[in-house]
């Protein structure tokens, strides 16, 4: 039997309340599924299972707050299905949690009672949640925009956590180079002229293929540090988005060396709106190997980013300004970007960092090596 | 279209992506994305949700001509032509 | 001005006196007969003054025999008398239970209809003058399990003024439960609130937010609690429900149809005690008004202890009904 545990999403998560459990005893479930949401302070988080098997059992109620690790379901595999299956205890099942006269009113009114936010004991929908929402007092967005400022405070309080374990146990060491952006913004002129508005790219999907391919070279720098350096065989790039109300999420693209531009694009294009109303998986938040910082146009031309534990480097972008530049004896103004490496010392050393960072300028000042 | 109402438009469009800003405090001169804050992702979204809008197409090379309100709503009376 | 409304502040004790008084004035089929009732003046000095007034035949003082003398009361009442037969503590009205369960309770039944029992049965009971397990205790429900009976309870002072002429009126036994540890309280009667309505049970104060329904010990305690809350901003209905056999359902569902909510308090031992069958009726009748469980607060089950703290720790007090709404009410 497999445990499914309150899994971490990242260093700074200590618990997770379960807010719905989307499978019930005698479900399949297969690798990737979502079964459950839990609310953290990165939001409401769709928890995804790890294991191809059948639910055994659901250990966890509704609303109930537990550490990270703690067993939340009891998974059978395939193996060892069929098993009893356990009939489904009653404070688990998948039911609104309403009082006997909310019920009667919402039925009498026709409301759907999911969509009203319960102020009674343990989240139940009362009569006086179910009148407010009747004389039109309360729409169910109100709800919404209050949760979304006490999330802000959360955020800042997550990345809090995490940046001071960063900068309290990983010896950080920073690198940085100068690249020539000019062959890749034209690349980049080029493609878009042959695809609609939606399709078309950012310069950062570039960034992230140019890392993508180096990590493929310099595997020493994707993987997490657990007492001693553990390589990591995906290469996910976590995706720093920054909230307008303060505080970032760091999103994972999965698979990033696997995918082309347009992929990325079209992740980006998903997990950045998704970032941004916290509406995240599981997987996203927590199975990044390695973390971009790209600052965007117009903004600052240089930055040193702190790890995010328990990787082992981060890069960062820069601002694209024109600058002089030097070259073969020529001197020629250029769209400039500053890229810099910030990695943790106990894994690796600057001759590690170093060959990335080169090999991240040479992809990006030959774009035509990036998207073969 | 009217140039009012196509500046109400706009200021909807706005507030939909960056929705805790003010886009009607905007100067007509005032640079749109810097103003607002809007980056390098969201301003993409804006010209998507333009072209969708409006029925026509920006291409990149335009960009620079969408800058500020003024220069936005001259783009759009001019295309829509 | 004989249309002058009138209201005393007298004791609990008076208060019964009085009522007394007043039946054995109007009717001479009336008397009270009792251990200690007539020469001591009453083990709680309730009939003092009585054995001068009305002589002994009718103040009667009885050997220390419960099942005797209840039993020559239901002689007496199946004869045509109206006898009021004292019982001087509940834990001692245990001794005359066959001659309450087994004749007053079943004659009118086994009877074919042909013999009523007009006895009333008043009975001192509940805690809170340290007289141990030999003396307090709350037992109502085991009374008002069974029936035949009316089973009153005198939570106030114008109920024990008020509640024995319409008992003594009944055609078949009534007990009526008194509270040792009010005799003493102040409290105000009307004299001429007329004759209490011992089918129905009463609001004592109306509320929008919580019902505390109750009885006996527990009316007062309910009250002042319910002033507590006020402050607070909790406005908490109090029912009294004074008739514990048989139950006035309405008073009970109009008030929670109105509130929504309920909490149900009394001294008496938790496990199947009254709340339990108006918990019960509640869910029967009118679950689809409810907006949160149905609490109650009961009695410690153990023997009621003879120290101050301990017998004040074994039964509901005011703050222990404060904090149980607030609960309900605001789930902290």
């Amino acid at each position: 039997m497999i445990e499914f545990t309150m899994p971490s999403l990242g260093a700074d998560m200590e618990a997770g309340t379960l807010m719905e459990w989307l499978v019930k005893p005698g479900d399949h479930v297969k690798r990737g599924d979502i079964i459950a949401t839990v609310d953290t302070q990165k939001g409401l988080i769709d928890i995804e299972v790890f294991d191809t098997g059948i639910v055994n059992a659901l250990l966890i109620k509704v609303n109930e707050k537990v550490p990270v690790g703690t067993k939340m379901a009891l998974i059978a595999t395939d193996k060892e299905a069929p098993v009893p299956i356990q009939k489904q205890p009653p404070g688990v099942e998948r039911r609104i949690r309403a009082t006997p006269l909310a019920k009667k009113m919402a039925a009498d009114k026709g409301i759907d009672l999911s969509t009203i936010k319960g102020t009674g004991e343990g989240g139940a929908i009362t009569h006086v949640d179910v009148e407010k929402v009747i004389s039109g007092k309360i729409p169910p967005e109100v709800h919404e925009e209050e949760e979304k400022t006490g999330a802000a405070e959360n955020i800042r309080m997550a990345v809090a956590a995490a940046m001071s374990k960063s900068n309290r146990e990983i010896p950080h060491y920073y690198l940085d180079v100068k690249v020539d952006m000019s062959k890749a913004l034209a690349w980049l002129t080029e493609a878009n002229k042959q695809r609609t508005v939606k399709l078309r790219l950012l310069p950062v999907v570039l960034l992230v293929k140019a890392v993508a391919k180096a990590l493929k070279e310099v595997p020493d720098l994707n993987g997490y540090w657990e007492n001693g350096l553990s390589e990591k065989q995906e290469i996910n790039i976590g995706f720093v988005v920054s909230l307008r109300k303060g505080g970032v999420m760091i999103p994972a693209i999965h698979d990033a060396d696997k995918k082309n531009v347009d992929e990325l694009m079209t992740s980006l294009n998903d997990i950045i709106p998704r970032a941004r109303a916290m509406k995240l998986r599981s997987s996203e938040l927590s199975e990044s190997t390695f973390t971009i910082s790209s600052l965007g146009e117009g903004n600052a031309d240089t930055v040193y980013g702190v790890i995010y534990p328990p990787q082992v480097a981060l890069a960062g972008f820069g601002s694209i300004t024109e600058q002089p530049w030097a070259e073969s004896g020529m001197l020629d103004v250029r769209p400039v970007m500053n890229i810099t490496l910030s990695a943790d010392h106990r894994a690796t050393d600057g001759a590690t960092g170093s060959r990335f960072l080169m090999i991240v300028k040479k992809f990006l000042e030959n774009p035509e090596l990036l998207v073969q | 279209m009217t140039e009012e109402e196509i500046k109400q438009v706009l200021f909807r469009l706005l507030k939909k992506i960056a929705p805790e800003t003010e886009p009607e405090k905007l100067k007509p001169d005032d640079d749109i994305r810097r103003t607002l804050e809007i980056d390098s992702f969201d301003a993409l979204q804006f010209v998507v949700a333009l072209d969708e809008h409006f029925g026509i197409e920006t291409p990149e090379a335009d960009y620079g001509k969408i800058a500020t309100l003024k220069g936005l709503i001259s783009y759009i009376i001019q295309k829509r032509k | 001005m004989d249309a002058l409304i009138k209201n005393t502040t007298i004791t609990y004790r008076e208060a019964i006196k009085q009522a007394i008084r007043e039946a054995m004035q109007k009717d001479e089929k009336v008397f009270l007969m009792g251990e200690d009732v007539g020469r001591y003046g009453g083990a709680f000095a309730v009939s003092k003054g009585l054995l001068q007034e009305f002589g002994p035949d009718r103040i009667m003082d009885v050997p220390l025999s419960e099942s005797g003398f209840v039993g020559a009361g239901i002689g007496a009442a199946l004869k045509g008398m109206r006898p009021i037969v004292e019982i001087m503590t509940v834990n001692f009205g245990l001794l005359a239970m066959d001659q309450v369960v087994n004749n007053a309770a079943t004659l009118l039944h086994m009877s074919g209809g042909q013999l009523n029992v007009p006895l009333v049965i008043r009975i001192s009971c509940g805690i809170g003058r340290q007289l141990a397990a030999q003396h307090s205790h709350s037992w109502e429900p085991l009374y008002a399990h069974i029936p035949g009976l009316k089973v009153l309870s005198a939570g106030t002072h114008e109920d024990a003024r008020h509640m024995l002429q319409p008992a003594l009126n009944s055609p078949d036994p009534v007990i009526i439960f008194e509270y040792t540890f009010l005799l003493n309280a102040e409290g105000e009667v009307s004299e001429d609130a007329g004759m209490v309505d011992i089918t129905k049970a009463k609001v004592r104060r109306q509320g929008k937010d919580i019902s505390i329904i109750t009885y006996g010990a527990g009316v007062y305690k309910a009250l002042e609690a319910a002033t507590v809350l006020a402050a607070e901003g909790i406005d908490a209905e109090v029912v009294d429900l004074r008739v514990l056999r048989p139950l006035d359902n309405e008073t009970v569902f109009d008030s929670v149809r109105k509130t929504h909510r309920a909490l149900l308090v009394e001294e008496a031992w938790g496990a199947v005690n009254v709340s339990s069958e108006v918990c019960a009726r509640i869910m029967e009748n009118i679950f689809y008004e409810l907006d949160a469980p149905v609490m109650r607060l009961g009695g410690q089950e153990v023997p009621i202890p003879y120290p101050k703290h301990l017998e004040n720790a074994s039964v509901p007090q005011k703050e222990d009904i404060i904090n149980a709404i607030k609960k309900i009410m605001l789930h902290d």
